[in-house]
């Protein structure tokens, strides 16, 4: 693939072992602006281990990641810069403010003012528990504002693992459309879910792992 | 370009294995003999010291361990480094094999240490500098190892202890910078003099032998142990199969 | 690729302001390690005796000893929480230097953790009879010296993160590498005792600082990467 500045994800014949379990055996896929990727599998298949893999968490073995052109391992900060991951873990500190929580995560990467982070908040239903110690939010709360992180990272690539868990239905709908949007918008999204997915106006593409 | 070939070929776990196996003879058996020769050039042949009579002797079992401890560590660090940037699995499996090797060689050394005290200052330990900063490089060994056994997963152990190997390194010369400074403020005793600044050949030899020979020991020590780790680390791959097969 | 827009001097900024807030909000955890200091130091004349000429001649010691133990116990809470909630992988996704942003966090823990023992040291030293012209030599050379053992211990915290028994383990890995700031430190103390100048040892703490805060971030973050895989 040649180098570019749109983005495009490709995976080259991934391989991985935890331990000694061959988790990822010759993985190949590519996923361009607009794509919305749907990891699905039985468990322990490896969906969250390459969730993880594309994260940079992991170095795969054998084969080679390559973004917008480029190999991942030439600049892997900037490849980080490029991407937020949301995982199991909402990172989020417990005793600081949903608010505040936002604000030094999205600082750290961009200059946010306020007024952009309580919109986005607004926007996935959770303004009201801004100022509340992010421990006294509901499991459904802590996930939108975990999301609301994604959302403010201004990254071209969400990598996001299992995003629907402990939402409500609404919640669900909610962030399904969020992500829609941010596919639509040109940006790449692979995410993990157990159930069938249900994202309004998005292409949906599937990779199956066995 | 050959000679990186021959690198590239020796990093890869089944050629090392059966290069590794057909060394250990010519690793062992001189380090036999130049052992036997030094032990017995420096305990039978060498006259005694004009101070410490016949109780220097010990220093032929004992200097060639200090300095093997301290090499081995300087070896396992090196490895583990190359393995970390490299991430050469046999780089780490040699750091992991020559960490007990190391930490034998410093409890040797700790040992030899102060039965050499005990006829000199008439207690087994003096907290001799030298002494001393044998017995902090010995938990560094002991730090390392239980590290490593404190990770199911090879690679993180792998890693980790890589980390731990290179920080213990830059620290060495600094725990023996302190240590020498800390000593010589309490005027502490000195057990280790190796007979003055100029040792006569016929200690010298001896003692240059036998470090030798504890080199070449290590070496066939280090064959032996690598094996093994290649044997865990393989132990499911193919061409360990064909091996066991053939 | 988008670039950051934010500095790095910035980002660090924020993570050091991150851990100074969440500190305050639980202030009491602050002074968890300082209470074992001053057990720690109330234990030798117990075991030992409450004759002022022994307690002055083991109290440089004795304080050191009791600092460094309670800068081990603190070094638990450096990473574990981060790791739990999972803000520590989120650090190294930043997009920023993994290294510069642990130099900032440990700057914090050292603030947090040293400042406390070097406050209460002239009291625990004035307890065991040393005598008022050390107190500051004493506190500079603890202030240097929770610096280097902040850095270095760091480095452990990340090594053993989440496997267990990881306390007993992190203390087996530093003790051995914090032995020569133990050894500057005391010595430095005891020279001002004796109304020496504890100038050497005080410098060499200082040198042993700017080495560690140059180097330790980087095995840290090392460290902390393969923590996370």
């Amino acid at each position: 693939m040649a180098e570019t500045d749109s983005p495009a994800l490709e995976a080259r014949d991934l391989h991985l072992w935890r331990g000694t379990k061959h988790v990822l055996r010759g993985l190949s896929f590519a996923a361009t602006a607009g794509h919305l990727l749907h990891v699905r599998g039985p468990n322990g298949c490896g969906k969250t281990t390459l969730l993880r893999t594309l994260a940079g968490f992991l170095w795969p073995e054998e084969g080679a990641l390559y973004w917008a052109g480029r190999p991942v391992n030439d600049d892997r900060d900037g490849y980080a810069a490029d991407l937020a991951y949301l995982g199991h873990e909402n990172a989020m500190k417990a005793d600081l403010t949903a608010l505040e929580n936002l604000r030094y995560a999205t600082n750290v990467r961009h200059a946010t003012d306020r007024r952009t982070v309580e919109a986005v908040l607004e926007r996935l239903g959770v303004h009201a528990q801004k100022d509340l110690p992010f421990r006294s939010l509901s499991a459904g709360q802590r996930r939108r504002v975990a999301m609301a992180r994604v959302l403010l990272a201004r990254a071209r690539l969400w990598l996001l693992d299992e995003p629907f868990t402990n939402l409500d239905s609404a919640g669900v709908r909610e962030l399904s459309s969020v992500v829609a949007e941010h596919a639509r918008g040109g940006g790449i999204a692979i995410l993990t879910a157990h159930s069938e997915l249900d994202l309004p106006g998005a292409e949906l593409r599937r990779l199956e792992l066995v | 370009m050959a000679t990186w070939t021959w690198f590239h070929k020796l990093a890869s776990p089944p050629h090392f294995y059966r290069i590794a196996g057909k060394m250990i003879p010519w690793f062992a058996i001189p380090a036999a003999l130049l052992i036997a020769a030094g032990l017995y050039g420096g305990l039978v042949l060498a006259p005694p010291d004009y101070q410490q009579g016949d109780a220097f002797r010990i220093i032929y079992l004992h200097v060639p361990s200090a300095w093997l401890s301290l090499m081995c560590y300087m070896t396992m660090a090196i490895s583990a480094a190359v393995g970390l940037i490299w991430r050469i699995k046999l780089s780490h499996a040699l750091a992991a094999a020559s960490a007990p090797i190391g930490a034998s060689f410093a409890l040797l050394a700790l040992v030899t240490g102060s039965l050499w005290g005990k006829p000199m200052w008439g207690t087994y330990w003096t907290w001799d500098a030298r002494l001393t900063s044998e017995l902090i490089l010995f938990f560094l060994y002991l730090g390392y190892m239980a590290l490593r056994s404190a990770f199911d997963d090879l690679t993180r152990a792998d890693r980790a202890s890589a980390v731990l190997a290179l920080v213990g390194s830059v620290n060495v010369p600094i725990i023996h910078f302190s240590v020498t400074w800390w000593n010589s403020l309490h005027q502490g005793s000195t057990v280790l003099r190796k007979g003055g600044p100029a040792m006569p050949m016929s200690m010298l030899a001896p003692l240059l032998m036998s470090a030798l020979g504890f080199t070449l020991l290590y070496a066939a020590l280090a064959c032996v142990r690598v094996r093994g780790e290649v044997l865990i680390r393989e132990r499911n791959a193919t061409w360990l199969k064909e091996l066991d097969s053939a | 690729m988008s670039a950051l827009t934010t500095s790095l001097p910035r980002a660090a900024w924020l993570v050091l302001e991150r851990d100074l807030r969440l500190a305050f909000r639980r202030w009491e955890q602050v002074t968890h390690p300082v209470v074992f200091f001053v057990m720690v130091a109330t234990l030798f004349p117990l075991a030992l005796s409450p004759e002022p000429s022994l307690l002055r001649t083991i109290a440089p010691g004795v304080v050191w000893v009791g600092a460094l133990l309670s800068s081990l116990l603190a070094l638990e809470s450096l990473f574990r929480t981060d790791l739990e909630d999972g803000t520590l992988e989120q650090l190294t996704l930043s997009g920023q230097p993994l290294a510069w942003l642990l130099l900032s966090k440990t700057l914090a823990h050292w603030f947090l953790s040293g400042v406390p023992l070097v406050i209460a040291a002239p009291l625990v030293a004035v307890s065991l009879a040393a005598p008022g012209e050390s107190i500051a030599v004493l506190m500079i050379s603890l202030a240097l010296g929770t610096g280097v053992l902040s850095f270095i211990g760091a480095v452990g915290a990340a090594l053993t993160l989440g496997s267990r028994r990881g306390s007993v383990l992190l203390s087996l890995l530093v003790l051995p590498l914090a032995m020569p700031v133990l050894i500057f430190g005391s010595r430095a103390t005891d020279q001002a005792m004796r109304g020496d100048l504890s100038n050497g040892p005080l410098w060499l703490l200082a040198a042993m600082l700017i080495l560690a805060v140059t180097l330790a971030p980087l095995a840290s973050a090392a460290a902390v990467r393969v923590s996370l895989e």
